[in-house]
């Protein structure tokens, strides 16, 4: 089976939050760039869930809309907030509880998968395993950098993983790890909050030379930096260019990838994350599932213009279908 | 992330116990409010202190304080909820610039950031 394009409607935050675009908009627009594979992040999308919970109006009206429009429900992204109480993290069994209310939230929705946070606990998503096998859904977990393949809080998943084993627990591997250079929209955004102009070149090009983080935010203190400037070095912490061909030995348990990128340029090049290889990658490992376009750079331009995230999202599907060797004419019409 | 559309334009209203406005979440989610540790405003660089804080969302008001032990509740994505600030004969007619400020308790982040939006606005006379 062919790898799949799929959105994630977190793209679309900046006109949802503002109400330019309903949920009937954002369907619509995913199924218009042939993109039918859709994910939500539960909350983002359902106001009320978790805590007050969903209608089953509400339910019977994504369905309705994932008909018309021909889509399929790919993922419920659910967040799992273990420290709902001031001063003291949930207790064990009541974060088992929570994840057992978001798997059976995923199969109201008709999700094939949910996504965990990379910073819940193995365990929990172990104990909640089972539950998930018997409504046929997998739990997934997102690895996000700055954890990677090779981390050690990664290979603890697996191996619990492996050991319980359920085939309902795999990876949602998220695309941001694979930055090979750094995002010209986060440089233009430091820019304008004042890094100096060497120092926004220095780091560009620290980064591009894959130095040591710490060694970056040393030098930028000596180059005189302060505040932003350091703000931009430190983002070397959270970042890096990991290899896409780490995804190679957890390839039984990855269903499902988050196209993450920050930018989509006119010619259709995501500048900082290296798709060719990514998907070169992908098809390698045999990989069948969707690729869900994850737009993250509205965070770093809102500032100074709107984002247009139907337009980023159109490239990276022109993109993605391009990679993917589809025919995808319609795609390029005027969003 | 959305830090400049927290307030909403156009929607500072007063009376004599106060003003208040419309605000929103600067997340890309909604946060139980529970999780909600704070809200700072301040009115022409005053800041009201956080017990004359109060929070409206869909026919419910809580104080800040109240917000703590809040687990059925949510300030949802998007949402306009009425931002209180308790005032004795609230603001005079004409351009007031307002700070917001709001910190949350996010699980998965290693720090509780706190978002901020300063806007400029107008009360009819």
């Amino acid at each position: 089976m062919p790898i799949k394009r799929g959105v994630s409607l977190y793209s679309f935050q900046n006109e949802t939050f503002q109400g330019k675009m309903t949920l009937e908009d954002c369907i619509r627009t995913c199924a218009e760039m042939g993109a039918n594979g859709i994910e939500i992040i539960g909350e983002q999308t359902f106001w009320g869930w978790p805590e007050v919970g969903v209608d089953d109006a509400e339910i019977a009206n994504w369905h309705s809309l994932i008909a018309k429009y021909d889509c399929v429900p790919v993922s419920h992204d659910f967040m799992l907030d273990y420290k709902r109480y001031k001063g003291r993290e949930m207790p064990f069994a009541e974060q088992v509880a929570s994840v057992k209310k978001d798997i059976e939230f995923g199969a109201r929705l008709g999700m094939k998968f949910i996504r965990a946070l990379v910073s819940i606990a193995p365990e929990v998503l172990v104990a909640a395993a089972p539950y998930a096998e018997e409504k046929g859904i997998k739990i997934l977990i997102e690895v996000h950098a700055p954890l990677h393949f090779d981390h050690p809080w990664i290979i603890r998943h697996a191996e619990a993983f492996e050991k319980s084993g359920s085939d309902a627990l795999g990876f949602l591997p998220d695309m941001g790890m694979f930055l090979h250079a750094f995002p010209p929209v986060w440089k233009e955004k430091f820019l304008r909050i004042g890094v100096p102009q060497n120092i926004a070149d220095y780091i560009e090009k620290a980064y591009a030379d894959r130095v040591l983080s710490e060694y970056v935010i040393l030098n930028v203190q000596q180059m005189g930096g302060v505040g932003p400037a350091i703000g931009m070095a430190e983002t070397l912490r959270h970042n890096a260019a990991f290899e896409p061909k780490r995804m190679l030995d957890y390839m039984p348990r990855i269903h499902n990838i988050h196209g993450k990128f920050y930018e989509m340029t006119a010619d259709y090049v995501e500048p900082s994350i290296p798709y060719d290889e990514i998907v070169a990658v992908l098809k390698q490992g045999g990989y069948d599932g969707y690729i869900c376009s994850e737009y993250e750079g509205n965070r770093w331009i809102e500032d100074a213009m709107e984002p247009d995230s139907v337009e980023q999202v159109r490239r990276q599907q022109v993109m993605l279908a391009t990679l993917l060797g589809e025919p995808a004419p319609q795609l390029r019409a005027a969003a | 992330m959305m830090d400049n559309k927290m307030i909403v334009e156009g929607s500072l209203e007063t009376s004599d116990k106060g003003f208040a406005f419309y605000g929103r979440l600067p997340y890309y989610r909604g946060l139980g409010l529970s999780m909600i540790e704070d809200i700072q405003i301040t009115a022409d660089g005053e800041a009201i202190p956080r017990e004359d804080v109060r929070f409206h969302v869909r026919g419910k008001t809580y104080t800040l304080d109240q917000m703590e032990t809040v687990y059925d509740d949510r300030w949802n994505f998007g949402e306009k909820a009425k931002i209180i600030a308790m005032k004795p004969g609230g603001l005079p007619a004409g351009d007031h610039k307002i700070e917001f400020a709001v910190r949350m308790r996010v699980s998965y982040l290693p720090f509780v950031p706190t978002t901020k939006d300063t806007k400029v606005l107008a009360l009819a006379a």
